[in-house]
């Protein structure tokens, strides 16, 4: 971070202080009657690395793209380094997109096929006037090798490199910019085992070298439990849950998070045969249809959204209560003062219901 | 021991291309009993679908298929297509990772179960959908008798993963063989499949060649591990041993680099240095070498037999 | 051993779209994609060809293309004259020379003035959506339900009877299917990952537009233009025939045809060379697209 080559010192001074990196205010996105993303209120410190966890259509990704602002809420805001960047058109929005990033899942489709490496990798450069010409290449050789890559690699095009090269260099255009904020969608989703490994571990060492704040969107738990701080688990476009890594991991609160940690098989035979899990009745409902909204007409007599009376996972709940049919549980915080759980049925002084113990007779 | 119901022995795969041949597959040998779920495991572009669609006969024609496989007492490299198609589907099922692209969207689920039924069983109309009822019943969807009605688009990823295996299923086959069955799914529903996919081997006796780049899935549900290496073996055995000692260097660091979900601390995570080697070449050597920690000029000399694991220097046991 | 004792199945249904994924993944279609490349290379050498033709004219020409030869009309393909000669005793050769270079000279031009004004505002359409698209899309519905000669002829009859007319009517002909492929074009790749990554690095309209979509959509324009090429050459040729492009004496492939049609029994070559020139110069075009719509992706073969 401090290696600055002239020219851009201004630029730093104008640099402000914040707290935190991104915070998103009860978010809101509604496509249609589907309301993907519903009230996700979500913040990631300076230098912290948060993890968003969910399955399909849980409305992760959609969380992500708005936090790039790739994508715009349909209500809530969201804070950028401390600035409000919710409403502001693209235009306003350009110079400021050097301070956040997103790298993608896919970095097959997230490369320009018709670009080399190097022309990839310095856009942003280009694009925010940061450096051109010999002093851009010889930043993009320094990112490269930072990403592990070698500097020939700046004149091939994607499609010569192998999937795991292809996300370093997503993952070097992402930090071109030196960025507060990197919104990575299931980065390493796509690679295999042994490829995965190396880009988690370039990410942990860039995110400790560069201390950049990052929210990272994944299915995967044991990637999330490897590089974040703190983890968020959303159901149906909605935060069910929120704690430090280890908390979370060593005593799940709610009765979802509970499962999925349960559901997701551990390397080792003998453990992963002994193991007690619960198995989830159902599958996840569609985000068109979800259980708990009641259908409501507006006052004209047509059929609006609705109204959630109840909690989104109570078709699927093995412990789920006539309390849980008709009462939506707030997203609450515990005693400990750390972590927040959205469940009726965790106590006043934070001990988690055990699903578990409700499964063995299923 | 009950005797193998597959065999296949020194089976290769190659494929001509503009005057170049890639071996996928190369000189690999396996066997499955009945009720026994065989992993095949490896990263992308390791053989491990190849063989599959090998073992099937559902390789294209630019494939040049040597060795045999033999499903009972029948070899079916260099049979007609017309005895592969009696044996693919009755003896022989397969399940791919995609369900919907596997499925005809304009009909219903009954149909489709019903369909193979009434083809290859000789069932009525009523009976066929009796039995499809029961089929999805076995496959643990529930309401089977309103689930028959529905298309594919009306049903999960989950559920029509079910549906597959159900299709897969009806003619009572005495090996499928499942292509990264679960990958496609969320850990939940993945769960659910493994559990379908067990009682299947258990009430109905059938052999499962389960391909899967997935070691917790392995871990969950196989009986004994292939693991491949850029067209080879390089290490098969039962599977808590060769998850407990691995012999085979690139096993080994398969196991080290996968994550343990509920244990993973913050530590710097193994890796295998370098990329997978071109599979142009077949090369009288061990074709991890390049990569290994442990390799010596041995290794680019001489090709290893495959004995547990296919390595002149393999870890002992214990060295873990 | 559970052995089910019925007889035949298939598992087609289940297998089909592994078994073609995996026929690409293993090059099953490149002896095809071989063979196409060989027509597109005949196609392409043929095209240059006829390109030097047009463009040599002058110099390689035996006669000169107007110049009347009364005591040698309608003469047969001899050792002085290859291709006989017509009415008027002209040199058929010289006259074909000279054909094309109107035929090519109208068929390039009035791609580019399709390109001109149809790739911005496939552009405009595909991008932005909403008004500017549907303002678009209906003026090019309404132009497409015309066919292409159709719309040609009747621009040409209003605009009237000239080579530069029949070039704009030609070329505004073609202009709803440059529209169309670049919309197409567009709104496919807006949606590719790599544009949300150029809007993410701080890129502008122009970015996303002139730096991603626009080159990654060359190859399919490419592809449009030598389709349209040779589409033109034949309007060209009708346009000249029915009077409304080139006006003789001048020469062009169309207004040799036309004039042959009086002479069709008594000389039938009058006809013949011409229209091969014609059909020669389209497929060589078509040919040479078709080759191009691989030789252009980045990535090779595989798409």
């Amino acid at each position: 971070m401090n290696d600055k080559a002239t020219g851009n010192a201004a630029e730093h001074a104008a640099e402000t202080a914040y707290e935190q990196a991104l915070e998103l205010r009860a978010l809101t996105r509604h496509f249609g009657p589907v309301r993907a993303v519903d009230g996700v209120s979500l913040t990631v410190g300076r230098g912290e690395v948060v993890g968003l966890v969910g399955e399909s259509g849980s409305g992760k990704s959609t969380v992500g793209r708005i936090a790039v602002r790739l994508d715009e809420p349909t209500s809530g805001s969201v804070h950028i380094a401390g600035t409000d960047v919710t409403n502001l058109s693209r235009r306003r929005l350009r110079p400021l997109r050097r301070k956040f990033h997103l790298v993608f899942q896919d970095p097959s489709s997230s490369l320009d096929p018709r670009m080399t490496i190097g022309e990839i990798v310095a856009e942003p450069l280009r694009l925010h006037r940061i450096a051109k010409g010999e002093e851009a290449r010889r930043r993009v050789e320094k990112l490269l090798q930072q990403v592990g890559l070698r500097p020939e690699h700046a004149d091939r095009h994607p499609h010569q490199l192998s999937g795991g090269q292809r996300q370093r260099v997503s993952i070097a255009r992402a930090l071109s910019c030196e960025p507060d904020l990197v919104v990575a969608d299931e980065p390493t989703s796509a690679l295999d085992v042994s490829v995965q490994a190396s880009v988690l571990n370039l990410m942990a060492d860039l995110q400790r070298d560069r201390g950049f704040g990052c929210l990272f969107i994944t299915h995967d738990l044991a990637a999330v439990e490897f590089l974040a701080d703190r983890i968020a688990v959303m159901y149906l476009g909605q935060i069910v849950e929120e704690a430090p890594t280890a908390a979370l991991f060593a005593d799940p609160k709610h009765p979802y998070t509970q499962a999925l940690l349960s559901a997701a098989p551990v390397p080792d035979p003998g453990a992963q045969r002994t193991r007690e899990r619960i198995v989830l009745s159902g599958e996840l409902p569609s985000p068109l249809d979800p259980p708990a909204r009641r259908p409501t007409t507006t006052p004209a007599g047509r059929p609006s959204r609705g109204v959630f009376d109840s909690c989104r996972f109570h078709t699927r709940c093995p412990l789920a209560e006539d309390r849980c049919r008709t009462e939506v549980p707030a997203l609450r915080t515990l005693p400990d003062g750390k972590r927040q759980a959205a469940c009726h049925l965790v106590a006043e002084d934070g001990t988690a219901p055990d699903a578990a113990a409700a499964n063995t007779h299923n | 021991m009950t005797e193998p119901v597959l065999k296949v022995s020194d089976l290769s795969v190659s494929f001509r291309s503009g005057g170049r041949t890639v071996h996928a597959v190369d000189d690999i040998s396996y066997e499955v009993r009945p009720g026994e779920v065989l992993a095949v495991v490896g990263e992308s572009g390791c053989g491990k679908s190849v063989t599959s669609m090998a073992t099937m006969g559902l390789l294209p024609p630019t494939a040049t298929v040597t060795g045999s496989v033999r499903l009972g007492g029948r070899e079916l490299v260099g049979a007609s297509e017309k005895e592969l198609a009696r044996v693919r589907g009755n003896d022989l099922a397969m399940i791919f990772q995609e369900p919907m692209t596997s499925l005809n969207p304009v009909l219903t689920v009954g149909r489709q179960i019903g369909e193979v039924l009434r083809r290859h069983q000789g069932l009525s109309r009523k009976q066929a959908a009796e039995r499809a009822v029961e089929l999805l019943d076995l496959v643990g969807i529930p309401a089977p008798r309103r689930r028959v009605g529905e298309y594919p688009h009306q049903l999960s990823g989950g559920m029509r993963q079910r549906v597959m295996i159900a299709i897969a299923v009806a003619c009572d086959p005495s090996v499928l063989i499942a292509d990264e069955p679960t990958t496609a799914l969320d850990v939940t529903v993945q769960a659910g499949i493994l559990d379908v996919l067990r009682s299947l081997r258990e009430r109905l006796g059938t052999a499962i060649v389960l391909i899967t780049h997935d070691l917790g899935v392995v871990a969950d549900i196989a009986d004994r591990v292939l693991v491949m290496y850029a067209g080879r073996v390089v290490e098969h055995g039962e599977v808590h041993e060769l998850y407990a000692q691995p012999r085979h260097p690139y096993t080994n660091g398969l196991l080290g680099a996968v994550l343990k979900p509920g244990a993973e601390g913050k530590r710097r995570l193994p890796e295998i240095p370098g990329l997978v080697p071109s599979l142009e070449a077949q090369p009288d050597a061990c074709t991890f070498a390049p990569r290994c920690p442990r390799a010596t000029e041995r290794c680019t000399a001489e090709r290893p037999q495959l004995d547990r694991a296919a390595c002149w220097h393999p870890h002992e046991v214990e060295a873990r | 051993m559970t052995t089910p004792t019925t007889p035949t199945t298939s598992t087609t249904a289940l297998t089909s779209p592994t078994r073609a994924r995996l026929a690409r993944a293993a090059g099953g279609t490149r002896t095809r994609a071989l063979l196409r490349d060989r027509l597109a290379l005949t196609g392409g050498v043929i095209a240059a060809l006829f390109v030097l033709a047009a463009l040599l004219a002058p110099l390689i020409s035996p006669y000169d293309p107007a110049q009347a030869d009364f005591e040698n009309a309608l003469a047969q393909p001899s050792w002085s004259h290859w291709l006989g000669t017509d009415d008027l005793g002209r040199d058929q050769l010289s006259r074909v020379f000279h054909g094309l270079r109107a035929s090519l000279q109208v068929g390039l031009l009035a791609v580019v003035l399709a390109f001109v004004v149809g790739v911005p505002l496939g552009l405009l359409a595909g991008y932005y959506g909403r008004f500017a698209d549907s303002t678009v899309s209906r003026i090019t519905e309404t132009m497409l339900a015309f066919p292409f000669l159709v719309l040609a002829v009747g621009l040409a009859a209003i605009l009237g009877p000239s080579l530069l007319n029949a070039t704009i009517a030609i070329g505004i002909s073609q202009v709803p299917a440059v529209i169309r492929i670049t919309r197409a074009e567009t709104l496919r790749l807006k949606n590719v990952d790599f544009v949300a990554a150029a809007v993410a690095n701080g890129g502008g309209d122009g970015t996303v537009l002139f730096r991603h979509i626009l080159p990654n959509a060359a190859s399919a324009l490419t592809v449009q233009a030598t389709v349209g090429i040779p589409a033109a050459i034949i309007g060209e040729a009708l346009l000249s025939f029915l009077g409304l492009g080139v006006q003789p004496p001048e020469p062009s492939l169309g207004v040799m045809l036309s004039s042959a049609q009086s002479f069709l029994a008594a000389a039938p070559w009058m006809a013949v060379f011409p229209g091969l020139a014609i059909v020669a110069a389209t497929l060589a075009f078509n040919l040479l697209g078709d080759g191009l719509r691989d030789v252009l992706d980045p990535r090779g073969a595989t798409r």
